[in-house]
């Protein structure tokens, strides 16, 4: 790829901060999939460090694509776009193949093997071993944000935003649990977790300024590619 | 924005906390509408029809006792729905449930927050119960969506604490030319203030009768600083698919879809324009064989006491 950046917003100015150093000398080309939900934070969070954010809408936007992430939005609303624009299989081959994935509140739904409280028959595109509640926290009345900690982010807790938010009921073997809520009412609940290459997160980092956990993403990226 | 404020409505904060933990902050409350950006949320009033809207890819349903259609059919006040059937509705759908209170009354707003809804539009479609003041909605954990009609209703909404703002629109009347136009004069008076320098974001700050750091923020991001959304008279999936275009974030549909011959199909080819409103191969082939529409109603020919966006100040 030539040193020019490409210019992702089409304002000049902007261009120079898709090509810092902080992720390597290739910019990492990260898919969002925007059927619905809050794609543009994402994409600012993920340009913000120096990545090439792209809209996945289509099966032919995957190609190239270094990594994914499922943005928060409604899980059910998403996964029937998902499944009526035959998105849903290209995407469960994706995770399967290992491209990595990071996925928000919904995002982390679409990424369980079980959901629970979910609509019947609701599909994911898998990659987790968890079983995630949809809802858990309750509704937009409960909805809350609190400071959080997570294995792997250094510098002090995050500001986490749970809206509607799910949790973790289960985790496989296999899956590393990152963080739990702290003082909440419902305390110890699992809100982070990853297993290999795919990470989530019931709550929103792309909602607030702090950019460590996508960092935290794109460094695990890097790690698997080698760069 | 304001960060974290231990002090606004923490009813899940616990007395040993060292990390507060607080609801109903300015970032939950204007997160929750950055979820349903890109989605449609529909008018429903049975059970039934929520579950249509929800396997229909709905982001969320407005739960209320009558359509706007009919309740310019109707005539007389319109009032809060029955607290029984928002709740049948809740329990029906696991997307969130928003209803409706009128303009200023702030009883009906306390009553929807008791009873759990997700959001509340304080809403012109009702008759208003205050013709000079909104609801103060910073006094609310539930965060608020409101109507306007340009960039200075607009910012006074969100200086009363509203996290989400639709263009008005005229409800009921399947008719988009209102919707078409407050949507193009709001994102016209943002782009005016895109351009002005300090000395002019002072006049047109009295001129939007706005507070003056909303306008310098809005000129400053060139957006509202909360998501926008489109209402108002949507009724084809190539309704839905202009108002994307020109700028809105998301779209409610009201009487548009439950007033069809095939409400089913035509909310779920609603719910695809707004995803691929660029696309107008997709918005083609979702238009085709929709059955009815309803039957529109011309603005120019309604009364101005039922011009539901005259109303708020």
């Amino acid at each position: 790829m030539s040193r020019v950046c490409p210019r992702i917003s089409g304002t000049p100015t902007a261009a120079g901060k898709h090509c810092p150093k902080k992720v390597g000398t290739v910019p990492l080309t990260v898919g969002v999939l925007a059927l619905q939900g809050d794609v543009d934070e994402h994409r600012n969070a993920l340009s913000d460090l120096g990545a090439r954010p792209v809209a996945v809408r289509r099966p032919s936007d995957l190609a190239g694509v270094d990594a994914l992430v499922i943005p928060g939005g409604e899980s059910t609303a998403i996964i029937k776009l998902a499944d009526a624009f035959e998105m849903t299989e290209p995407l469960q081959h994706a995770v399967q193949s290992g491209v990595p994935v990071l996925g928000s509140c919904a995002g982390m739904v679409l990424l369980a093997r079980e959901v629970l409280d979910g609509e019947p028959g609701q599909t994911t595109f898998g990659g987790l071993d968890i079983t995630v509640r949809r809802n858990a926290f309750g509704r937009q009345v409960d909805s809350f944000e609190e400071d959080i900690t997570i294995a792997g982010v250094e510098g002090g807790p995050m500001r986490a935003i749970f809206i509607r938010a799910p949790w973790v009921e289960t985790v496989g073997e296999d899956v590393e649990v990152l963080a739990r809520t702290s003082q909440a009412y419902h305390a110890d609940k699992v809100v982070a977790v990853a297993q290999g290459s795919v990470m989530a997160c019931s709550f929103h980092p792309e909602l607030t300024p702090d950019r460590r956990l996508h960092a935290l993403f794109l460094q695990r990226v890097k790690g698997r590619s080698g760069q | 924005m304001s960060t974290s404020d231990p002090t606004t409505g923490s009813a899940t904060t616990g007395t040993t906390a060292t990390t507060a933990s607080s609801t109903g902050t300015v970032r939950v409350k204007r997160g929750m509408a950055e979820m349903l950006k890109g989605g449609v949320i529909m008018d429903v009033v049975t059970a039934e029809q929520a579950k249509i809207a929800q396997d229909a890819g709905a982001v969320a349903v407005m739960a209320l006792e009558r359509v706007p259609a009919d309740i310019r059919l109707e005539g007389g006040v319109a009032r809060m729905s029955d607290p029984d059937m928002i709740e049948g509705i809740i329990d029906a759908v696991s997307i969130p449930v928003m209803a409706k209170a009128r303009i200023g009354h702030f009883a009906e707003a306390q009553v929807l927050q008791s009873i759990g809804v997700d959001y509340i539009d304080e809403s012109e479609v009702l008759t208003p119960a205050d013709e000079v003041h909104h609801i103060n909605k910073w006094d609310f954990t539930v965060p608020f969506v409101c109507g306007a009609t340009n960039l200075g209703e607009a910012l006074r909404r969100i200086s009363e604490g509203a996290a989400m703002i639709r263009s008005k629109g005229e409800a009921g009347t399947g008719n988009v030319v209102e919707a078409t136009r407050h949507m193009r004069q709001i994102t016209a008076d943002i782009k005016r203030l895109a351009t002005a320098d300090e000395a002019e974001l002072f006049a047109a700050a009295k001129e939007l009768r706005a507070p003056i750091d909303l306008v310098r923020e809005v000129a400053e991001r060139g957006t509202l600083p909360v998501v926008l959304f489109t209402a108002g008279g949507i009724a084809t999936p190539a309704d839905a698919a202009m108002m994307m275009q020109l700028g809105a974030q998301g779209v409610f549909v009201g009487s548009g879809i439950f007033k069809s011959g095939d409400p089913a199909k035509r909310a779920e080819a609603i719910v695809k324009a707004t995803t691929f409103a660029h696309d107008p191969d997709v918005v083609a082939k979702v238009s085709r064989g929709l059955g009815e529409a309803m039957v529109g109603i011309n603005v120019s020919s309604l009364p101005a006491d039922q011009r539901y966006a005259d109303r708020g100040w």
